[in-house]
């Protein structure tokens, strides 16, 4: 079966971002002051097929944490859709 | 290694832009051999000392360094790290022997979010190394950066034992030697700037020693860190692969 799988990877949240930081300041120049900790991440699909759910979901964290996502700054979550 | 020159083997993955330097630096500045490894081979040539040479392999998609490892040619270095070779990682390829995971931690964006393109102070904090051995402990070496992402990051734990085993090589410092906050361009953690693994054969730093060999350009400090591997690698070629006339 084919599965869609959506992947958010983002930074720790025991590492800074200064890209978010960067962004959080020019909302505020926007004018808008009520934004806090904009964090910046990486947003990726995939196709992956597999038996079941469960074993589309394995193949596709066995690329996240071989690939993807660098454990060391980085966390991942994964969503699957059958397609 | 032959009639004593050593041959470096400097890597060159599709977006390298300092392998040219490196080559440069090992060959006509240094007197030494130097072979250009492409990434899709996996044959090391004789290579003495591996060099993964600054640049943006692969665009740095993904994130820097990230598909690099996967080329043929990592699996090669991999072994050789492993039976004890000497490899130098040097900006981009400091990345990907972390991403390799021949070296830990990881090279974050710049703090400040800019590209830093200057020449820094770096103090030698551990003079005893295959890579430092031509330098004294505490020498405050002149070589430029050019990254965006050299932010050196580590857990706790991690950042002690490379303390604890002095595998910190380098930090950034004033030119008098003292590690201060302005003096850290890009925001590393306890302002390191180069580090070796454990064992005391791989070797990544994010300034580049190539850029300041030449006696043209305005230091040769670069000079100090491949002279301590010639040195050392010299006079530790365990198998030399002839002995003609003897």
């Amino acid at each position: 079966m084919k599965y869609t799988a959506r992947i958010h990877v983002t930074l720790r949240p025991s590492i800074l971002d200064p890209q978010g930081k960067a962004v959080e300041h020019a909302i505020a120049t926007l004018g808008v002051q009520s934004v806090r900790n904009v964090r910046i991440g990486k947003f990726i699909e995939l196709n992956v097929e597999g038996g079941s759910e469960a074993e589309a979901r394995q193949r596709t964290e066995e690329v996240c944490r071989k690939l993807l996502a660098n454990p060391v700054m980085e966390d991942y979550t994964v969503e699957i859709q059958k397609q | 290694m032959r009639d004593g020159k050593l041959t470096f083997g400097v890597v060159v993955f599709p977006g390298s832009n300092c392998d040219h330097d490196a080559y440069y630096a090992c060959k006509k500045v240094l007197g030494h051999e130097a072979v250009f490894l492409w990434h899709k081979e996996a044959d090391l040539r004789g290579s003495d000392v591996i060099i993964l040479p600054g640049g943006f392999s692969y665009g740095d998609y993904l994130r820097c360094g990230a598909i690099a490892r996967f080329s043929p040619v990592m699996r090669e270095v991999v072994r050789f790290a492993h039976a004890g070779g000497t490899v130098v990682g040097i900006c981009n390829g400091f990345q990907i022997l972390q991403e390799a995971g021949l070296l830990p931690g990881v090279l974050l964006r710049n703090a400040s979010l800019r590209f830093a393109c200057k020449y820094v102070r770096l103090r030698v904090e551990n003079a005893e190394s295959r890579f430092t051995s031509q330098c004294g402990a505490g020498d405050v070496l002149a070589i430029p950066i050019a990254h965006g992402d050299g932010n050196f990051f580590t857990d706790p734990d991690t950042l002690q034992r490379l303390e604890d085993n002095r595998q910190i090589l380098f930090r950034y410092c004033e030119s008098d030697g003292s590690v201060t906050e302005a003096a850290n361009p890009n925001g590393s953690l306890a302002n390191i700037a180069g580090i070796m693994n454990e064992q005391g054969n791989v070797m990544g730093m994010m300034p580049h020693p190539e850029r300041a060999s030449d006696p043209l350009t305005a230091h040769t400090d670069g000079q100090r860190i491949f002279r301590s591997i010639i040195a050392w690698v010299g006079e530790h070629a365990l198998v030399p692969e002839e002995t003609p006339g003897r």
